[in-house]
C-alpha cells in the first residue's frame, strides 16, 4: 500500500514518473543497464494490470481491447480495459443476478458493509491520494482532503441504510377501514455514468446512495480518468460487498452507453457524467421507461464540487419506487 | 325465482348539456382558432352528446401563455393559504354539483352511476380537499425547506376516469403553486369542461386552469410545447414511451401513470368469498377500464376446481347496461374502437388455446357492450396473459406454490398493481414484499385514496400522484 508513494512506481506520482521518463523511458531498461555495475539494483517495481470488475470477479474486457490512461500532465499511467457491448450485458446480468440478494439483505447488514467498505478505504488513503495527483494533478493536501471526503461519504450512505425507509415511507391515513403503509423499495439495475472530473469523491457520491437503498449497479467510469473506480472496485471486493452488486465498466462511454440506457434490464439511468450524450441515452431509456436522473449543476466539476454539501435523500429517491400495500381492518 | 329488477334509472334533468363546448383558456370559454370540432357520444347508445373545439398549436400556445402568466402574476407569488382556500372552495362546489357531474360521466363515459356517484364523485372532491390542505405546508414535505413549484404544468388524461384523473393532476399541481394546461380525452370531454365552469364559479384567477380540447395531435401539441415545465400523462404505455422521448433533452419534469397487467394471486387458505368479490371487483370495476385492474387471475392450483365455478356462478349475477340505472354493475365499453380492441384480444385468446365462458347476459342493441368473461387454461406466454385488454375479461392462470406464484405474477413489463389473498399474514407480508408493483392490495383490491400514493413499477410509468409522495412530481 504505502508503496503507492515510492516515485519510480508505476502508477503513482505521475510528474516525477514523467520525469523519471525523460532520463530512462522504463524503469526496466535502467535496471538492466546498471545491471553487472557493483551496485546494487533497484527493486523492479510490479506494475498492476487494470482489468474490468464484473460479478465480484476482475476479468479482462471480452474484446481483448485495451488503450493507455496518462496522467493529466500526459505521462503513461496504465492501460485500462476497453469494455465493449457484451462485457456491459453481461455487467447488467451480473447486477441483475446480484439484486434479489442484495436488496433482501437486511437495512443493517447493507450499512455494515458499507461501512466496511469506507474502513478498507481509510486504510489505502495514500494509495488513493496519489492516484488522484496522477489523475487529476491535484495537490497532495487536495487529495488528502478528497479522499478523507470519499471516506467520509460511504460512512454517511453506511447510516442511510436503516434511514431511508422511515424518511421516505410511511403510513397514509385513507378514508376508510383500512391499513395503508408505503414503503420505498430498489428500483433494481442502475446503469451509473461516473462524473468525467471527479472519479473518487464524485463516483463514491453517485454509487454510494445506488447501493444503500439495495440497488444493483453497473459504473462507466470516468472515461478521463479511469483507474481510480479499478482501485476503489478492489476495495469493494475486500469489504463483503456480494459480486455482481458493482460492477465497473472502463473504456468509451459513447461505445458502451447506448447499449446500456436501451437494456431493457436496466432499471434505471444516473446520467451524472454523461456530458453531452446524455439527451441520446435519455432518449435511448424512453424504450423501456428506464428512470432517468439527469446531470445537474456540478456534474462536469471536479472533486471540490462534490466536497461539503450534505446531499441528503436526493440523489437516492430518484432510484427508489415507493409500494403501498392495502389491508382492511376488521374483526 | 325471478330475479328480475324493475329499472331504476338516475335522472338526466339534473345535467343541462349545450350543443356546443369551447375551449376554456384564460378563464374564459372561447372558440379554437380552427373552428374544428369533434363530437362525443354515449357509448350507451351511440346518441350524440355535444360537440366540442378541437385545439391547434395556435390554441395551445395560447393556453400555455396564459398559464406562464398566471403563474408569474398570481398563482405564483400567492400565499400557500390563499391558493389551498380557493381549492377548499372548488372541492365543496364538486361536492354541491356531484350529481350532476356524476350524471354527465356516466353519460359521457358509459360507466355505472353506482360507480360514478359513489366512487368517482366522492374521490374528486376528496382529493382537492386533500391537497387543499398541503398548500400552506409544502415545507413539512420531506422536499426540503423551500420547495419551489416548477411553473406551467402540461397535462393529458385518459377517458376511463375523466374527472378523477383530472383531480388527480389538477389538485396537486395547484397545491404546490404550479398553473395547468389540461387536455382531457376525446371521448370524454365533458366534465372537464363542467370543471372550467367550476373554476369560474369559484373565481379561480384567470389562466390557472386551461382546459383544451381535441384529440391525439392536441395531446402531442400540449406536451411539446416549449414553454412549459412538466408533463404529466395517464394513458397507454406507447403513448408514454414517445412522449419520455420527447420530453428527452428539454429539461422538463416527467410522471406518466401507464398500463398494468395485474395479478391478483389467491392462495388455498384465502376466505374464497371474500376472493371472489375482490377478483370481481379487481377486474369488472368499470368494465375493465382500469389500468391497475386484477386483469390476471393467479389461483393455487389445489382450490381451481373450487374457486372457479363460484366464480362465475358469481359472474353470471352481474347486471350489465344503461349506465344510469342505479343497479347496473356494468356500463358501456367506452367507444368502437375499445370494443374493437377487447374483441379482437378476447378473440386471440381462443385462438391460443384458452376456454373462454362469458357471462349469460343480454346486450342492448345499440351502444358499445361486452359482456364479462373469463379465459381459463392461460398460460404466461399467451398474449391475454401479456398484453392490456382494458376490458372485462379475466385471464385465469394456475400455480403450486408461493414462489411460482410470485414468479408469474411478476413475469410482466408492468408493475402497477397486484392483489393477494390469504388468510395467513405472514404469508400475505412475504408475497407483498416481492411483488414488483406499486400497489398491493392484500384481501381487497381496486381501492383508492388521496393519502394513498399510486402509480407503478417498471413500464407501468414513473412517478407517483396522491399523498406526500406525489407532491414531489410538481416542486423542484
Amino acid at each position: 500500500m504505502a508503496d503507492g508513494h515510492k516515485p519510480k512506481n508505476k502508477g503513482s506520482g505521475a510528474a516525477k514518473t514523467a520525469k523519471t521518463a525523460k532520463t530512462a523511458k522504463d524503469p526496466e531498461s535502467a535496471v538492466t543497464g546498471k545491471a553487472g555495475q557493483g551496485r546494487p539494483a533497484p527493486r523492479l517495481t510490479v506494475r498492476k494490470t487494470y482489468k474490468l470488475y464484473l460479478g465480484g470477479a476482475f476479468p479482462r474486457s471480452e474484446s481483448g481491447r485495451c488503450s493507455p490512461v496518462t496522467s493529466s500532465d500526459g505521462a503513461h499511467l496504465a492501460n485500462v480495459s476497453l469494455a465493449s457491448r457484451k462485457d456491459a450485458r453481461d455487467a447488467v446480468a451480473a447486477a441483475r443476478k446480484a439484486f434479489g440478494g442484495w436488496s433482501a439483505r437486511t437495512a443493517y447488514n447493507r450499512g455494515q458493509i458499507l461501512y466496511r467498505i469506507a474502513e478498507v478505504l481509510e486504510g489505502r488513503r495514500e494509495q488513493f491520494a496519489a492516484a488522484l495527483t496522477d489523475a487529476l494533478g491535484l495537490s497532495r493536501a487536495d487529495a488528502a482532503a478528497t479522499v478523507g471526503a470519499a471516506v467520509d461519504r460511504w460512512v454517511y450512505y453506511a447510516g442511510w441504510t436503516d434511514k431511508f425507509t422511515q424518511v421516505l415511507g410511511g403510513a397514509n391515513p385513507v378514508a376508510g377501514p383500512f391499513h395503508n403503509q408505503s414503503t420505498p423499495e430498489p428500483v433494481g439495475v442502475v446503469a451509473v455514468f461516473a462524473p468525467q472530473g471527479a472519479p473518487l469523491l464524485g463516483l463514491t457520491s453517485v454509487l454510494a446512495p445506488v447501493i444503500a437503498t439495495g440497488n444493483t449497479a453497473v459504473v462507466v467510469s470516468s472515461e478521463r480518468a479511469p483507474l481510480p473506480s479499478i482501485d476503489l472496485a478492489e476495495v469493494l471486493a475486500t469489504s463483503d460487498l456480494p459480486g455482481g452488486v458493482v460492477n465497473v465498466l472502463t473504456g468509451r462511454s459513447a461505445e458502451i452507453g447506448p447499449h446500456l440506457a436501451a437494456h431493457a434490464d436496466v432499471d434505471a439511468l444516473d446520467l451524472t457524467g454523461a456530458g453531452e450524450a446524455a439527451v441520446e441515452l435519455e432518449e435511448a431509456a424512453a424504450t423501456t421507461l428506464t428512470r432517468v436522473l439527469r446531470p445537474g449543476p456540478g456534474s462536469d466539476g471536479g472533486e471540490e464540487a462534490w466536497r461539503g454539501t450534505d446531499p441528503g435523500t436526493s440523489r437516492m429517491r430518484p432510484f427508489l419506487e415507493t409500494k403501498t400495500v392495502w389491508h382492511p381492518v376488521g374483526v | 325465482m325471478n330475479l328480475d329488477y324493475a329499472p331504476a334509472p338516475e335522472s338526466r334533468s339534473v345535467v343541462a348539456l349545450r350543443p356546443n363546448y369551447a375551449l376554456f383558456v384564460d378563464g374564459e370559454f372561447t372558440p379554437a382558432e380552427s373552428g374544428e370540432h369533434l363530437t362525443t357520444l354515449n357509448p350507451a347508445d351511440e346518441t350524440e352528446l355535444a360537440r366540442f373545439a378541437v385545439a391547434g398549436p395556435a390554441d395551445v400556445d395560447r393556453a400555455v401563455a396564459a398559464a406562464r402568466r398566471a403563474h408569474e402574476e398570481v398563482w405564483g407569488p400567492m400565499p400557500g393559504a390563499e391558493r389551498g382556500k380557493y381549492l377548499f372552495r372548488i372541492a365543496r362546489i364538486i361536492q354541491e354539483r356531484s350529481r350532476e357531474l356524476a350524471v354527465l360521466e356516466s353519460l359521457d363515459n358509459g360507466k355505472p352511476i353506482k360507480e360514478t356517484r359513489d366512487v368517482d364523485l366522492p374521490l374528486v372532491a376528496a382529493h382537492f380537499f386533500y391537497h387543499a390542505g398541503w398548500a400552506d405546508k409544502l415545507a413539512h414535505a420531506g422536499l426540503g425547506p423551500d420547495p419551489r413549484p416548477l411553473g406551467v404544468a402540461a397535462q393529458v388524461i385518459p377517458w376511463n376516469f375523466p374527472l378523477l384523473m383530472l383531480a388527480w393532476k389538477v389538485a396537486p399541481a395547484l397545491a404546490t403553486g404550479n398553473t395547468v394546461v389540461l387536455k382531457p380525452a376525446e371521448t370524454t370531454p365533458l366534465t372537464a369542461l363542467v370543471f372550467a365552469e367550476i373554476c369560474q364559479e369559484a373565481d379561480l384567477p384567470p389562466g390557472v386552469v386551461n382546459i383544451i380540447t381535441g384529440a391525439g395531435e392536441t395531446g402531442r401539441a400540449l406536451v411539446e410545447h416549449p414553454g412549459t415545465d412538466k408533463v404529466a400523462f395517464t394513458g397507454s404505455t406507447e403513448v408514454g414511451r414517445s412522449i419520455a422521448r420527447s420530453v428527452a433533452g428539454t429539461g422538463k419534469r416527467l410522471t406518466l401513470e401507464l398500463g398494468g397487467k395485474g395479478a391478483n394471486i389467491v392462495y388455498d387458505d384465502a376466505a374464497l368469498d371474500q376472493a371472489v368479490e375482490g377478483i370481481v371487483s379487481g377486474i369488472f370495476f368499470n368494465q375493465g377500464h382500469v389500468c391497475c385492474a386484477g386483469s390476471r387471475l393467479l389461483v393455487q392450483e389445489s382450490i381451481a376446481d373450487e374457486l372457479l365455478p363460484r366464480l362465475r356462478d358469481r359472474v353470471s349475477l352481474l347486471r350489465l347496461g344503461d349506465p344510469l340505472d342505479k343497479n347496473t354493475d356494468l356500463g358501456a365499453i367506452n367507444s368502437a374502437a375499445q370494443l374493437e380492441r377487447i374483441r379482437d384480444l378476447a378473440a386471440v385468446g381462443e385462438r391460443e388455446g384458452a376456454e373462454r365462458w362469458s357471462a349469460p347476459c343480454d346486450l342492448p342493441a345499440s351502444g358499445y357492450w361486452f359482456a364479462p368473461t373469463i379465459l381459463t387454461g392461460v398460460s404466461q406466454a399467451h398474449r391475454v396473459a401479456r398484453e392490456e385488454i382494458f376490458g372485462p375479461v379475466l385471464s385465469v392462470l394456475t400455480f403450486r406454490t408461493p414462489e411460482e406464484a410470485v414468479a408469474k405474477a411478476n413475469n410482466t413489463p408492468y408493475g402497477l398493481s397486484a392483489g393477494v389473498w390469504t388468510e395467513k399474514g405472514s404469508r400475505m407480508m412475504w408475497t407483498a414484499q416481492r411483488l414488483r408493483a406499486g400497489v398491493v392490495w392484500s384481501n381487497t383490491f381496486n381501492r383508492f385514496d388521496p393519502a394513498s400514493p399510486f402509480g407503478g413499477y417498471k413500464e407501468s410509468g414513473y412517478g407517483r400522484e396522491g399523498g406526500r409522495h406525489g407532491l414531489e412530481a410538481y416542486l423542484g
